[in-house]
């Protein structure tokens, strides 16, 4: 074992861990509430939650801690909170609105009385109210990367060290970086920032490369503009990724880190630069780490915005104050990357699978998922779906499992119309692909892509050309411009789908657009290019009756696309006096009738959707047509009348 | 845009200090730099440029190509108030471009710009991480979910009440 004195390193970790679970158990020796206070649960209103249980423990004079925690993934209940109650079930309250948090805390705290009405379940088995295990999402959910996100407090290192972390860097001092590697190996970890590259092979290639100076980085560049997973686990338990990474540095033979985190995520730069320090503070990052003979540093590199920075060449372009422009691979860059040197290059949820993988070893890894992709998949499940949020499933669980158990369906009472995985690179799924498995393989072979784990549920009235177009809006501005075709010909086919959109499509413009895709596809040196066309294929593949609705007969199936709706006031249906649409419209082009209906000014209005979403849900008078020249059909047929 | 003498001289002190000591040959922290002169000043005048570029011993020319890259940096100084819509997918789906509309229709601005008065700047982002609250928008730093468009009234006649507040707490504790 090198000459590591284990003996020392284990000395210098139990104190620290001592320490650690002696001030954890005086933390649970009274009442303690957590509230989620990740970005979005900030946005829900998160922390004047935690203003208002302080005022209402102040009042009550209660001795009780408050702690600001991060994200459990049930987004979609935000604000969540955590009433941990000795005697009593540990339970997780959700969409804790105004006024309603303090009085939870009350009673729960002074009378006993949990307040079942505000939860959504308990934290363990107990006799009076189920756990999140009784219900269809807690059966398909597993949790790893994702176990202690929202229950301890992530600027805290202490509330880490207490629940295990740092063992398994421990664990990786006392071995040899070839039996790190080893175990990464056999685990079959493959890399969750979007190819699935195996972990361990990456890290391998990086020691067996000549040289001395060799480095080790997180890409949290999370660019995906409908993801946000790696946002959450930085926001959550920073100290996760900082112990993952400092084990891939000790088996790839890296003495220097770095966390490439987006700007756009303040949150999380601020919470991963505090637990750096505090890591380094406790010895556990900095020179002769626990007294061992590995050094090992970390510093924080934010992104400035450039989508393709988050492929890896680009992304150490920009640490080289360059542009963010891909280069050719091979060489790859852990044979010949940051400065030339040697460097390992992982997305943060595979980084933070790591110490679970070195604690509990490959076999249990291997337990979760299948034979070529184990373990879990961390989705973001966004768009129309009823539980938005985080979900961490095995892999092998089903499209279907996930998004009508796990995420309970489609919100509003809505159908389904495909799901759409991956991102810019990955494709839209409709109904009949549902019972595809998630794992690298099968997701690609259906025409999506496992991608970096952002999904978006599309129902009916979700446009599929729009969605289509939209991403490749997307990926054409982000284009770094170095391929021709990636530049030039997602223009062009964007130009094609802007004009379809717009109902000026013409029958040749499928044809072309296939065309297109396949030139672009070849001709792109790197994955954002290569994979651009993807969104609209898949779509083609599926829905093209709905291309086609737009170009032959200038009509949204789904009334989304702006320029071939028209908004439109059933006269019917319209109760005359409510008067809530005239007052919501911004351009006032709504007005009365002879009989008081309301009736609106097609040529002043600008497509809002106030009035629509302002006509009380009992009348629902206003609705939306396409063609728009339907409205002047439906005035004339009333007029006849 | 033509800054004022003292305007420049700040901007090159702000740049300086910045730069320090650190070590010329050091290209990596070109980018780290440039963010923090954005982050001082609000965007990244000419003037800092050039400084960065002798600094660094490259060529002006160089630092001008990787403001021009990267989407975070502007050329222009921001309103005092930045309104940034989320266009990620899932507020896209939600309708940003609704919420997008109804911002400029409000400020009689068009994304990209800032208000005669300079009080407000218009500007859309890429995901920002709570899709399940879309449609999004920041104000400053702070994140607001499931925005409609009465809902922009509401946001930007709070916002200017709370500003008149805090004049008149001025006001009065002055
Ligand atoms: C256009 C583009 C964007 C990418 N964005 C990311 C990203 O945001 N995060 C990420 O981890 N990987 C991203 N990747 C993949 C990286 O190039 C690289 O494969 C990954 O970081 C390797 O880590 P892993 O092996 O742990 O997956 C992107 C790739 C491309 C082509
Ligand atoms: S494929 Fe596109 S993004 Fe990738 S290197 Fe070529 S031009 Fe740049
Ligand atoms: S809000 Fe609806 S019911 Fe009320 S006046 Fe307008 S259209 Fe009629
Ligand atoms: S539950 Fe709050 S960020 Fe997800
Ligand atoms: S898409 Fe708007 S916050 Fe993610």
């Amino acid at each position: 074992m090198g000459n590591n004195n284990t003996a020392v390193v284990s000395a210098a970790f139990e104190q620290l861990k001592a320490a650690a679970q002696q001030k954890w158990e005086q933390l649970h020796s009274k009442p303690l509430i957590l509230v989620g206070a990740a970005t979005c649960g900030r946005a829900a209103g998160a922390l004047s939650l935690l203003e208002e249980v302080k005022t209402e423990l102040q009042k009550l004079q209660l001795d009780a801690t408050v702690l600001e925690v991060g994200c459990m993934g049930h987004c979609y209940a935000e604000p969540v909170m955590v009433i941990y109650n000795e005697g009593f079930p540990t339970i997780c309250y959700g969409y804790v609105k105004e006024g309603v948090g303090a009085r939870i805390v009350r009673d729960y705290l002074t009378e006993g009385d949990p307040g079942i009405e505000f939860a959504l379940a308990a934290i363990e088995p107990n006799d009076f109210f189920p756990t999140f295990q009784d219900f269809p999402r807690g059966v398909y959910e597993n949790k790893i990367v994702m176990e202690q996100c929202g229950f301890i407090d992530p600027r805290d290192i202490d509330h880490y060290l207490a629940t295990g972390g740092y063992s398994a860097l421990v664990k990786a001092l006392e071995t040899t970086p070839e039996e790190i590697i080893e175990t990464v190996k056999a685990s079959g970890l493959r890399g969750r920032g979007g190819a699935g590259f195996p972990t361990g092979v990456k890290w391998e290639t990086c020691r067996n490369s000549a040289g001395d100076q060799k480095y080790v980085i997180c890409n949290a560049d999370e660019g995906d503009p409908g993801a946000f997973m790696d946002r959450t686990i930085l926001e959550s338990n920073p100290h996760l990724l900082i112990e993952g990474l400092a084990i891939a540095a000790r088996a790839a033979g890296a003495e220097k880190g770095y966390v490439y985190i987006r700007a756009e995520y303040p949150l999380a730069v601020e919470r991963v630069a505090l637990a750096v320090q505090t890591a380094k503070e406790k010895g556990l990052l900095g020179k002769s780490i626990l007294g061992s003979d590995f050094n090992f540093d970390i510093e924080l590199f934010q992104g400035s915005g450039a989508f393709v920075c988050g492929e890896e060449t680009a992304l150490i372009a920009s640490m080289e104050g360059q542009p963010g422009i891909p280069r050719h691979r091979p060489p790859f860059p852990a044979i010949s990357g940051l400065w030339g040197k040697p460097t390992v290059i992982n997305n943060v949820k595979s980084l933070s699978y790591v110490p679970y993988i070195i604690n509990r070893g490959a076999e249990w890894f291997r337990s979760n998922g299948t034979e070529k992709s184990p373990g879990t998949a961390i989705f973001a499940l966004a768009g129309k779906v009823v539980n938005t949020g985080l979900a961490e499933v095995p892999m092998s669980t089903t499209l279907r499992e996930l998004i009508f158990d796990v995420g309970s369906g489609i919100a509003n009472g809505k159908n389904f119309k495909a799901v759409q995985i991956g991102g810019p690179s990955g494709g839209c799924l409709p109904e009949e692909a549902l019972d595809t498995p998630i794992d690298f393989d099968s997701l690609t072979k259906a025409g999506a892509m496992m991608g970096s784990g952002g999904m978006v549920v599309l129902d009916e009235n979700d446009c599929m050309v729009e969605i289509a177009r939209f991403f490749l809006d997307f990926t054409q501005k982000e284009s770094c411009g170095k391929c021709t075709f990636c530049r030039l010909g997602t223009k062009h086919m964007l130009d094609i789908l802007e004009r379809i959109t717009k109902g000026r499509g013409k029958p040749e413009d499928i044809d072309m657009l296939m065309e297109l895709a396949s030139k672009v596809r070849e001709g792109s040196l790197c994955n954002l290019g290569k994979t651009a066309p993807n969104p609209v294929l898949s779509t083609l593949k599926y829905f093209r009756e709905e291309y086609e609705a737009h170009i032959n007969e200038g009509r949204c199936p789904s009334l989304m696309c702006k320029d071939l709706i028209a908004y439109y006031i059933l006269p019917d249906k319209c109760e005359r006096s409510c008067d809530a649409c005239v007052g919501s419209c911004p351009v006032e082009a709504i007005y009365d009738n002879e009989d008081r209906i309301k009736v609106i000014n097609q040529e002043k209005c600008v497509k809002c959707d106030s009035c629509m979403v302002a006509c009380p849900p009992q009348y629902k008078a206003v609705i939306k047509v396409s063609p728009p020249y339907k409205v002047a059909e439906m005035e004339q047929e009333r007029g006849k009348k | 845009m033509r800054l004022t003498e003292e305007e420049k001289q700040a901007a090159v002190e702000v740049t300086q200090a910045i730069l320090g000591r650190l070590d010329q040959g050091d290209k990596g922290r070109i980018i780290p730099v440039l963010q923090q002169v954005q982050s001082k000043l609000g965007y990244v005048p000419q003037i800092a440029m050039e400084e960065v570029a002798a600094h660094f011993g490259v060529p002006p020319v160089d630092i001008y190509g990787i403001i021009t890259f990267y989407n975070q940096f502007r050329l222009t100084p921001p309103g005092k108030n930045q309104v940034k819509i989320c266009m990620g997918t899932a507020c896209h789906m939600r309708g940003a471009h609704i919420i997008q509309e109804a911002w400029e229709r409000r400020l009689n601005i068009k994304v990209g710009e800032t208000t005669e008065d300079r009080e407000y700047s218009l500007e859309r982002v890429a995901c920002v991480g709570c899709c399940t609250m879309a449609p999004v928008v920041v104000i400053n730093e702070e994140v607001h979910g499931k925005i409609t468009p009465t809902r922009v009234d509401g946001l930007l006649f709070s916002h200017q009440l709370d500003k008149r507040k805090m004049k008149e707490g001025d006001a009065n504790n002055g």
